[in-house]
Parts: structure tokens; C-alpha cells; sequence
């Protein structure tokens, strides 16, 4: 009998945040980033987590030789603010890809919306951040993870039309039914995609619940969460997680970093359990049948939808108005505009605009720096407007030619 | 549940908010199934009594203490005669007399002694005596209903020395209702202390201050220094029913931002100014309007003709009425930017004419608006954003309005004054 397999997956991210950008600036002054802002961000951010965190998993990565595994995605401008302001943090993400127990996923380069709204934008975006991921990490990505698991049949046709093999996504509840996410599943569209589903339950149990001590199974240790484990019936488990979690939604007194550091003794223990990346999996274990998913999903709110991102008139808007630039862009073909429009497509610029944000007691994904939605569409539209004066402006120049 | 209330006004005859909020209350509370005793100093007889009976105190014949208690009718004697010929009469006198009279248990010597007086019920220049009869008056009418209720209201400092009386006569409990404070009314140097010592023994006395925003019960706890366990925030709500959608017609194409209120320091009118120079440096298509008179008003126009801006910003003077509607219905963003505001109904008037609201975090309001875009008062500068921004992309504004217009519908008094009816429970 096959062992089942655990497909732990983490995802970096780390917003780009914009500066404070009144409109008088627009016209006048088209430097978009708050880079003291995004520099205390990362510095905080690797302190906390990623550097305690990477030590932890290169420890047991080494000690538990080939049998310990993990998947990574990190977007290009998260990497690049890496590589600004914590070098260092670089090479230890470079040192976890040396072991070769560690897999590279790809994604869009700016954490965008754009398999949403432009297929050319997109696949400019995820070529981009292959590239990225193949300069610094050395391995070509061969399985890809779309922004917040964002997933539909049509995104998964196109990805594969980019040359993966696998996609991630959402054990979306509407979508599943009464069928399990511990599965591997393919694409409706594309029957050589395999699609991984997330068990949202085992994995919110870390990367939601872990601290919670109102919780009724708190505190969670490693011995009871193999239990459960052992308990899902399917050929594999996929706990995709933010890797925030670790450290920063759960701070390092809640015990989180010690109870990573017992999970793959306790799961490798149990003898019937096996560490796999997302490519493996696709090669120990066939599709049980396609799922279908017309309108997009991910793994956003409990509703597995795009509500937070594009549920209110302010988000659409400013959405609308960012890609009706797309054209034009790729037109120009200037990296410095491109560059731009890349980051004003970053989709916390469009979280923080979610009507979620009026009423109070909804968790908060990402440090916000707006206390309201309107501030965060305000801010961003006069941007947007500093924008798309430059490209017209670049657009006039060329034709002018 | 029965509560003797004492107000100043009530609809229709009003000259603040107080008034309109008192009806809000009385007939929240009717809905609740409390019944309400309002009493107020001078009542026309138009009043909408459906929700609450209405004492007019100027009805009320002022039962008082015999002759045996010489000192007591020496000093309160002017209720009785022609105010004109009255020297004012401390508050804190006619208070130590009511204590004195306890002490000596001469308060059941009561005999008739019939009088009536004709108050005025006006902001005017004899108020102080005013509220010292109308405590007077509201002793009598307490004893003459005593049996008729369960809780005393009293509303804003005008009536906390009525209601002071009514529980030393009766002993039953009093619930201060803190609609405005003299921190709020003008700055430091320039209180009342007059006022605002009857402000202190009204909170000091009461079992319970009920305030209209956590705003106003900082301040209470702050700076009337009250004890924080006794001071309860029941934001105020609105009445919209019986509201008609007025269609205006506009004469200028200009979008209009829009000032309405007293042109007085508290309401931060130089910010307003300020901001409205800052957008017109950009872009033209727009007006502001200033509406309302102060006594700051000649400053602000001199304010706008030194910052070259007159032919963009406009002065009404005082709106009353239908007029105050047309302006809301006129104007394409409202702004409140209060240094200091309890809390602030006209936004929520503003947003359910589908205005959408720029107001201060310094207002109670803002407590309540989630659709309301707030400012620090003195932030022109994001003042100035969020008007720009209100003007410039017709999808927030549209947003806002849509969002506001049914967020203020959603402030009934209903809900407010059950908040209200479990803090009379509480009490008794």
C-alpha cells in the first residue's frame, strides 16, 4: 500500500506598500513606495519569521535527510524587496533549495490578479518570476501556484499551456461537495493538469487556530495533530500555509516554532506517512477524476471566491481602470512603466479596498497601513492617475515618432 | 416602565438639536413600552403628543413650602413675582435651601399656594433664572406625579437642576442625559463657570450619565471627572419618516462642497477654508459653500478673500428650514470638520440625501458613520484628498452615497433607547 502523503507548501509574501500619495502629488511626483515603510516591514518580517523559521526547516531538512520535505513560492516583488533591504534572507531561502528537499513553485511576479483580467499579462508575469526563481534558486519551476490559489478551469488550461504539470488551489467547499480534498484531482479543461486541492481544515488548524487558546483542542501539539492527520482518508494531505504564521500571526511564545519543529519527527514516526512536494505527489498519486471550477476560487474567505479582492464597486473600478492600461504597456515596452504597473497590480492594493474592512472583527491578512477602505481606493486611484498621465504621456512621445 | 423627563424643547418649536432628539427619544422609548412625563418650560400645544404626554410648566402651579420655612420662600420668592423685577438668584442658593429644608424634615409642610410662571423657554438673557425656576417647578411636578413614574430624565444642564429637585423630593433615580458640554461650546478661557457647575452637580448627582457619544463620555469622565461606571454612551439616532426627497434644480454646472452649521470656533470652519484653497490649486470645476452664521464669520470671509478665493467660495448666512434641505439636495459632498462635537446629526442628514460626508474624528458621529469619510480636523491636507478624490472618481462618490443613504437609515431610535430603557432597568 502507498504511504500517505503530507504536501506541505508555504507561501511567502510581503506586500509592496505604497506611499502615502496626496493628490497633489499627481503629475508631479511619480515615486509610488513607501520605502521606509516596506524596509521596517521586511526587516520586522525576517526577524520574526522567515530567518527562525528557514533555521528550523534547514535543521530538520538535514536531519531527516531525503524523507523530510517542503514546497515554497515566493513572488518577484516580495524577492525584490528581499533583495534591497534583507540580503541575507536570500541566501537562506538559496541554503533550504540546496538540500534538494525543497520546491520552488512559481506564481505571477507581483502577486497579481492577472490571470483575472489579461491572459498576455499574465503569462508575462509568470515568465518573469521563472526566471526569477531559476536566477536566484537555481531549479525551473514546474508546478505553479496562482496568486491567493486563484483557480478556474480556464486559468488551469492556460497555465499548463505555460508548461506546468500541476496547480495548486482551494478544497473549496462549494466546489468539492461531498467530495474530499485529499485527492489528486485534474483540470476540467485540461486533463494533464493535476490539480492539488488545499484541506482548508487541517490547515487552518495551524495556520489559523494554533494560538487560539479559547480553542477546545488548545494546545495543539504534534502528536495530536498527526492523529488527525491519520484520520483524513484520502491518498494525500495538502496543508498550504502562509508562512507568516509562523512567528508573525502566531508569535514565537504561542509554541509554533516548537511544534515545527516535532511535526516531521511525529509524522515520519507513524509509519504510514511520507513527506512529498507538490511534483512528487503528482507521481505517486494518479487523478481520481477532473473538478470543475466555472467561476474563479481561492482561498481568500470562507467563501472561497474573489469577494475580497473584487466584491465592491471601488475594487472593480480601480481594477478595471489599472488593466485597461494593459494594451498600452505592451505597446511601450518600457521597464520602468512596466515595473510600475506591475506593482499597482499587487492584489493587497486591492484588499485593502474590501468593503470586509467596514465591519469590524475581520482578520487582517496583511499589515495595513489605511484605516479605511476609501482611504486605501483613494490613495491608489491617485496614483493610478500619476500613472496613467505617464503612459499617455509615453504613448504621445511614440507617436509623435 | 415610566420615566418623568425634563426637557427643554420639543417639535415644533425648536432652536437646536435638542429638541428633535427628545422627540427621537420619547417616542423610542414608546415603542419600547416605556411611557414618558415630558415636561418642558413652555409648551405651545402643538406638539406631537402621541408618543408622551407633554406637562408645559408654565401651567404647573408651583405648590410650595408654608411660611414656617421663612428663609427658604425668602430666597425663592421671585418665582412668584414679574421676572423683570427678579435679581438673579444663584442656583447654588435655592440648593442649599432644598438641603437645609431636609435636614430640618420641614419638606411635608407644604400648603397650596398656587402661582403660576410664564416662562419664556428661550436662550436669552434671564436663562439662568429660568433654570432656577424651572428646577422649582420641576420639585412641584414631581410631587404632584410621584406616584406616575419610575426614573427621572433630564436633559443637557438647562433641566439637570429640575431633575436634582425631583429626586431630592421623590428619591428616585436620575439619569442625566449629556447631549453637549461646556468643553464643547467655546474654548477654555471662555466657559461659563455658572454652567458648568451646574453641569458637574447634575453628573455628580445623577445615578447614571447617559451620554451621546464616547466622545462626549471621555470628557465627562475626564473632565467632570465622573465615575466611568456611571457614565453609559447611548449614540443618538435619527427620524426619517415623513421625509420627502426634494427635487432642486441647479444653476451652476460646478460640483458643490458644502459647510453647514455656526460659523464658530468648535466647528472648525478655517479648515474647511483652508482645504477648499488646496483643491481649487488643482482643479476648477467647483464650488464651496459656507452656510450658517457665527461669530466667526467676518474671519472666514476674510480668509477666503486672502487666499484669493472668492469667486469660488460662497456664503449663505443663516439657512432655516425648507432652505437647509435645498442645500443638501444642492451639494455634492458635505463636510463637518468639528473640533469638538458631541456628535454631529447633520451628516447623517447629509447622507440620507445621498450627500456623501467628509466629517472630523472629533465628532460622535464618526463613531457611528462606517460610510462617512473621516479626517483629523486639522489634516487639511487628507481634507483636501478626500474632497478631491469625492469630485475626481464618480465611483467612490457614487459608493458613498449609496452605502451612507442606507447606513443612516439603519440609526433608528428604536435601537438606541433600548439601550436607554436597560439603563432605567439598572436603576430601579
Amino acid at each position: 500500500m502507498n504511504k500517505k502523503s503530507i504536501c506541505l507548501y508555504f507561501q511567502v509574501h510581503q506586500p509592496t506598500r505604497l506611499r502615502l500619495y496626496r493628490f497633489f502629488d499627481i503629475g508631479k511626483d511619480s515615486h509610488y513606495y513607501d520605502d521606509f515603510g516596506n524596509r521596517t516591514n521586511i526587516r520586522r518580517a525576517i526577524q520574526e519569521c522567515y530567518l527562525p523559521m528557514n533555521a528550523i526547516l534547514l535543521e530538520q531538512l538535514k536531519a531527516k535527510k531525503g524523507a523530510y520535505k517542503v514546497a515554497f513560492s515566493i513572488a518577484g516583488s516580495t524577492l525584490e524587496m528581499f533583495e534591497r533591504y534583507a540580503p541575507e534572507v536570500i541566501d537562506s531561502f538559496r541554503a533550504l533549495a540546496d538540500t534538494g528537499q525543497v520546491e520552488f513553485l512559481c506564481e505571477t511576479y507581483y502577486h497579481s490578479l492577472a490571470s483575472l483580467a489579461s491572459q498576455a499579462e499574465f503569462k508575462h508575469q509568470v515568465v518573469k518570476q521563472r526566471d526569477k526563481i531559476e536566477e536566484l534558486f537555481g531549479v525551473k519551476p514546474v508546478t505553479f501556484r496562482n496568486t491567493e490559489l486563484i483557480y478556474s478551469d480556464s486559468i488551469g488550461a492556460a497555465v499548463y499551456d505555460m508548461g506546468f504539470k500541476t496547480m495548486l488551489t482551494e478544497g473549496a467547499k462549494h466546489i468539492l461537495g461531498w467530495k474530499s480534498p485529499d485527492y489528486v484531482y485534474s483540470c476540467a479543461a485540461q486533463p494533464k493538469l493535476n490539480v492539488l486541492m488545499r484541506n482548508w481544515s487541517l490547515s487552518n488548524d495551524i495556520a489559523v487556530r494554533f494560538s487560539h487558546t479559547d480553542w477546545d483542542v488548545w494546545p495543539l501539539t504534534a502528536e495530536k495533530y498527526v492523529e488527525w492527520l491519520r484520520g483524513a482518508e484520502g491518498d494525500i494531505v495538502n496543508l498550504f500555509l502562509d508562512y507568516e504564521a509562523f512567528g508573525i500571526f502566531h508569535p514565537a511564545s504561542s509554541g509554533i516554532f516548537d511544534f515545527m519543529r516535532a511535526l516531521p519527527d511525529a509524522v515520519l514516526a507513524d509509519g504510514t506517512m511520507q513527506f512529498v512536494t507538490p511534483a512528487e505527489a503528482v507521481k505517486n498519486h494518479k487523478s481520481v477524476g477532473p473538478v470543475e471550477v466555472e467561476d474563479a476560487i481561492s482561498w481568500s474567505n470562507v467563501e472561497s471566491d474573489m469577494t475580497v479582492y473584487l466584491g465592491n464597486e471601488l475594487q472593480q473600478d480601480a481594477f478595471n481602470k489599472l488593466y485597461g492600461l494593459t494594451e498600452k504597456l505592451s505597446i511601450l515596452g518600457d521597464p520602468v512603466l512596466w515595473a510600475d504597473f506591475g506593482h499597482l497590480q499587487e492584489s493587497a492594493n486591492f484588499y485593502y479596498m474590501g468593503t470586509q474592512f467596514f465591519s469590524d472583527g475581520m482578520p487582517r491578512k496583511f499589515a495595513n497601513q489605511y484605516e479605511t477602505p476609501y482611504e486605501a481606493f483613494i490613495n491608489y486611484m491617485n496614483i493610478l492617475s500619476d500613472f496613467i498621465i505617464r503612459v499617455n504621456d509615453a504613448m504621445a512621445v511614440r507617436n509623435e515618432r | 416602565m415610566r420615566v418623568l423627563m425634563f426637557g427643554w424643547e420639543f417639535p415644533p418649536h425648536i432652536a437646536g438639536g435638542l429638541g428633535t432628539a427628545c422627540e427621537g427619544i420619547v417616542k423610542g422609548l414608546a415603542h419600547n413600552g416605556v411611557e414618558t412625563l415630558f415636561v418642558m418650560p413652555s409648551a405651545s400645544g402643538d406638539e406631537d403628543q402621541s408618543a408622551t404626554t407633554i406637562l408645559n410648566a408654565s401651567d404647573v402651579e408651583v405648590r410650595n413650602v408654608s411660611s414656617t420655612v421663612e428663609e427658604f420662600i425668602n430666597k425663592t420668592k421671585y418665582v412668584y413675582v414679574d421676572s423683570s423685577l427678579v435679581p438673579y438668584v444663584d442656583p447654588e442658593e435655592y440648593f442649599s435651601a432644598i438641603e437645609e429644608m431636609k435636614r430640618e424634615g420641614r419638606l411635608e409642610t407644604t400648603v397650596g399656594f398656587g402661582q403660576k410662571f410664564k416662562f419664556s423657554g428661550k436662550y436669552g438673557a434671564t436663562l439662568m433664572e429660568e433654570v432656577a425656576r424651572y428646577a422649582q417647578v420641576g420639585g412641584t411636578i414631581a410631587m404632584q406625579y410621584v406616584d406616575r413614574f419610575d426614573v427621572i430624565h433630564a436633559h443637557d444642564w438647562l433641566t439637570y437642576l429640575a431633575g436634582i429637585a425631583a429626586k431630592e423630593l421623590t428619591g428616585k433615580p436620575l439619569v442625566v442625559h449629556v447631549h453637549a458640554t461646556s468643553y464643547d461650546r467655546g474654548d477654555e478661557k471662555h466657559i461659563d463657570t455658572r454652567v458648568l457647575d451646574i453641569e458637574t452637580r447634575g453628573m455628580q448627582a445623577a445615578d447614571r450619565v447617559v451620554t451621546v457619544s464616547d466622545l462626549t463620555r471621555n470628557i465627562v469622565i475626564n473632565r467632570y471627572h465622573i465615575d466611568p461606571a456611571k457614565v453609559v454612551t447611548v449614540h443618538n439616532a435619527v427620524d426619517f419618516s415623513g421625509r420627502e426627497n426634494l427635487q432642486v434644480e441647479r444653476g451652476v454646472r460646478d460640483k458643490v462642497v458644502t459647510f453647514l452649521g455656526r460659523i464658530t470656533f468648535q466647528k472648525g470652519p478655517e479648515y474647511f477654508i483652508e482645504a477648499a484653497a488646496k483643491v481649487l490649486k488643482r482643479t476648477k470645476g467647483v464650488r464651496f459653500v459656507m452656510a450658517g452664521s457665527g461669530d466667526m464669520m467676518n474671519r472666514a470671509i476674510r480668509q477666503v478673500a486672502r487666499l484669493g478665493i472668492s469667486d469660488r467660495f460662497h456664503f449663505t448666512g443663516f439657512l432655516r428650514g425648507a432652505d437647509v434641505q435645498k442645500m443638501f439636495a444642492l451639494s455634492d459632498v458635505y463636510i463637518m470638520p468639528s473640533v469638538s462635537e458631541p456628535f454631529g446629526i447633520s451628516p447623517l442628514e447629509a447622507m440620507r440625501t445621498g450627500v456623501p460626508s467628509i466629517i472630523s474624528h472629533q465628532s460622535g458621529a464618526a463613531e457611528v458613520l462606517k460610510y462617512a469619510f473621516k479626517v483629523d480636523f486639522w489634516d487639511v491636507d487628507a481634507m483636501a484628498d478626500d474632497i478631491y478624490a469625492l469630485l475626481q472618481y464618480p465611483v467612490l462618490s457614487q459608493f458613498a452615497a449609496k452605502k451612507g443613504f442606507d447606513e443612516v437609515n439603519e440609526l433608528k431610535w428604536n435601537n438606541a433607547t433600548a439601550k436607554l430603557k436597560k439603563v432605567y432597568e439598572s436603576l430601579i
